[in-house]
């Protein structure tokens, strides 16, 4: 008796809808990007045809609103790398270090304590760091600096930094534990400590996935707009010190859609502008993260 | 039954000593009361099937399975007459004086001269540097491939390259004593070749204990040959002995190829 090895109509057809439909959802999020990318673009481009990009992107005043406007987007982008510089002040060294001592030093049952505790940190809704950014930081930092306004920017870096340490330390984590057994073996029989191999051996090796790390969590600290919105203060303000007001990218975007801005003015586009270079800054970010990853798969064997 | 042949150690005593040495993972026992002596500058290979022991056993002459979750040690491991196990001792200077060469060959991701640097550095050598690196990459017989290219990646390196390289950074790290666990097992037959020739000429200055496959191996490159299966040691003598007229069944059964 002959086995039938011919192709059966039905499998086939079924495979092909398969196909599709998985086809038709990986092309719609990618559609969903592309949308947002052109109507961005769009309202940019109206409204770099009132304002120079020039004045743009090295005007120091920013005041959209007022009757003499002016459209210097540099107070808002030195406000959100203000926040977001600080943020990586406190979320960098604390997540490559819990990542170290997750990763090295945990036993297994800390590590299956600690590792979601750290995590529910990223689960905590913005507006709540916001509101504990300006009701408990706010105070404690007007106490030590008693001239600090009370919409200011450290108060936001702060709940920012600790938004984002699980990005640190869990991209972190990851990329020390993909360090291969053997190069920790080849350390320790050389008669190095724990220590000498974690920071000579383990953390180099891992040096790419950490960056990348880095620039992920700094993406998000720019990207964030509720906490900053609420604790930071909405005075667009070019300068360094973290104590006063300022005002972020996202910030503005916040205030400026609240209702008041007409549809189609000059104004109104000013949201689009801005949305743009935010939108490239994490999108920069992001491609340099990917690359730096990329990287990282080349570094050991 | 066990066979333990008569071992000349001279006046100084053995380099390494068991006595009664069992090792446990969890509940299961990997090596089961092992007692033998490796003496002074020679050569001693551990043979036997997959999973006998012999890598535990390796393992135990420089701490390396304190890294293994739920091991435990019982019995007695000596160098030079003094208690590896004791409370008082540091693995991590028991590893500054018996180094390890890996089955894999196992560079850091840093340059040919880091690597072999890696070991002085972190102890603290304060001497010539350059002069080190050079002879202990001569004494691993890497030296004249790579005197060019020191400041390349260790990953440029061939398979058998790599390993060498792995011998002389551990050789910069001047060990009494050379652990090496299957050290060729991943290479040509070339580069094994090397790297037998290598152990011959390093045996003149070093204690080399050395697990292998490969009974060929164990027979042209060692002195003296234990045998073990199933955690227990069965016969320990001259390797000439074990090869050609070995008192236990097992063994024979083992070097002539009818199991394992």
């Amino acid at each position: 008796m002959g086995v039938d090895l011919t192709r059966k109509g039905s499998r086939k057809l079924g495979e092909s809808l398969i196909g599709t439909a998985l086809f038709a959802c990986a092309a719609f999020s990618t559609l969903v990007t592309v949308g947002v990318v052109v109507v961005l673009a769009r309202e940019s481009v109206a409204f770099f045809s009132e304002v120079s990009i020039v004045d743009f992107l090295t005007g120091t005043r920013w005041e959209p609103m007022f009757q003499e406007q002016h459209f210097g987007i540099l107070p808002l982008v030195s406000g959100s790398l203000l926040v977001a510089g600080g943020a990586g002040l406190i979320a960098l060294p604390i997540g490559i270090l819990s990542a170290i001592f997750l990763s090295e030093y945990a036993g297994a049952r800390l590590q299956a304590v600690l590792k979601p505790l750290l995590e529910i940190l990223a689960g905590v809704p913005t507006v709540v760091y916001g509101y504990f950014a300006l009701t408990f930081i706010t105070p404690l930092l007007r106490l030590v600096f008693p001239g600090t306004d009370i919409f200011n920017a450290a108060a936001a870096s702060i709940v920012v930094g600790l938004m984002i340490i699980p990005t640190v330390s869990s991209l972190s984590e990851d990329a020390l534990r993909a360090v291969p057994r053997s190069l920790r073996e080849a350390a320790y029989g050389l008669g190095a400590t724990k220590l000498e191999v974690s920071t000579r051996v383990v953390v180099p090796a891992a040096l790419s996935g950490i960056i990348a790390s880095f620039i992920l969590a700094i993406s998000r600290a720019v990207g964030e707009t509720m906490a900053v919105t609420i604790a930071a203060g909405n005075l667009p303000n070019l300068t360094l010190n973290p104590l006063e007001s300022i005002q972020t990218m996202t910030a503005f975007i916040v205030q400026a859609s609240m209702g008041d801005t007409p549809q189609g003015t000059l104004a109104y586009r000013t949201l689009f502008a801005v949305g743009m270079t935010l939108f490239l800054m994490t999108l920069g970010m992001n491609i340099v993260s990917q690359w730096v990853m990329a990287r990282f798969r080349e570094e050991y064997q | 039954m066990t066979t333990i042949y008569d071992i000349e150690v001279g006046e100084e005593g053995p380099a390494l000593e068991t006595r009664d040495l069992s090792v446990f993972y969890g509940e299961t026992m990997a090596v089961d009361h092992v007692s033998f002596r490796v003496p002074e500058r020679s050569v001693v290979a551990l043979i036997g099937p997959s999973g006998c022991g012999k890598s535990t056993l390796l393992r135990c002459f420089n701490r390396m399975n304190d890294l293994v979750r739920g091991a435990r040690v019982e019995g007695a491991v000596e160098f030079h007459g003094q208690d590896l196990y004791a409370p008082t001792i540091d693995p991590v200077e028991v590893r500054r004086h018996i180094g390890m060469v890996f089955q894999k060959p196992n560079p850091f991701p840093k340059s040919i001269y880091d690597n072999v640097a890696f070991g002085p550095r972190i102890n603290n050598f304060r001497g010539d540097e350059d002069a080190l690196v050079e002879a202990s990459l001569r004494r691993a017989a890497l030296w004249d491939e790579v005197r060019d290219r020191l400041e390349e990646s260790a990953y440029s390196l061939s398979g058998g390259q790599q390993q060498r390289l792995c011998i002389a950074r551990t050789l910069a790290v001047t060990p009494e004593v050379l652990l090496m666990d299957e050290p060729a097992s991943a290479l040509d037959p070339i580069a094994t070749q090397r790297i037998e020739e290598l152990i011959y000429e390093l045996k003149k200055d070093y204690t080399i204990v050395i697990v292998t496959h490969n009974m060929q191996q164990a027979a042209r490159i060692s002195d003296y040959t234990a045998f073990l299966y199933m955690g227990k040691l069965i016969e320990y003598g001259p390797t000439d002995s074990i090869f050609t007229n070995p008192r236990e069944e097992r063994t024979e059964a083992y070097v002539t190829g009818r199991f394992g």
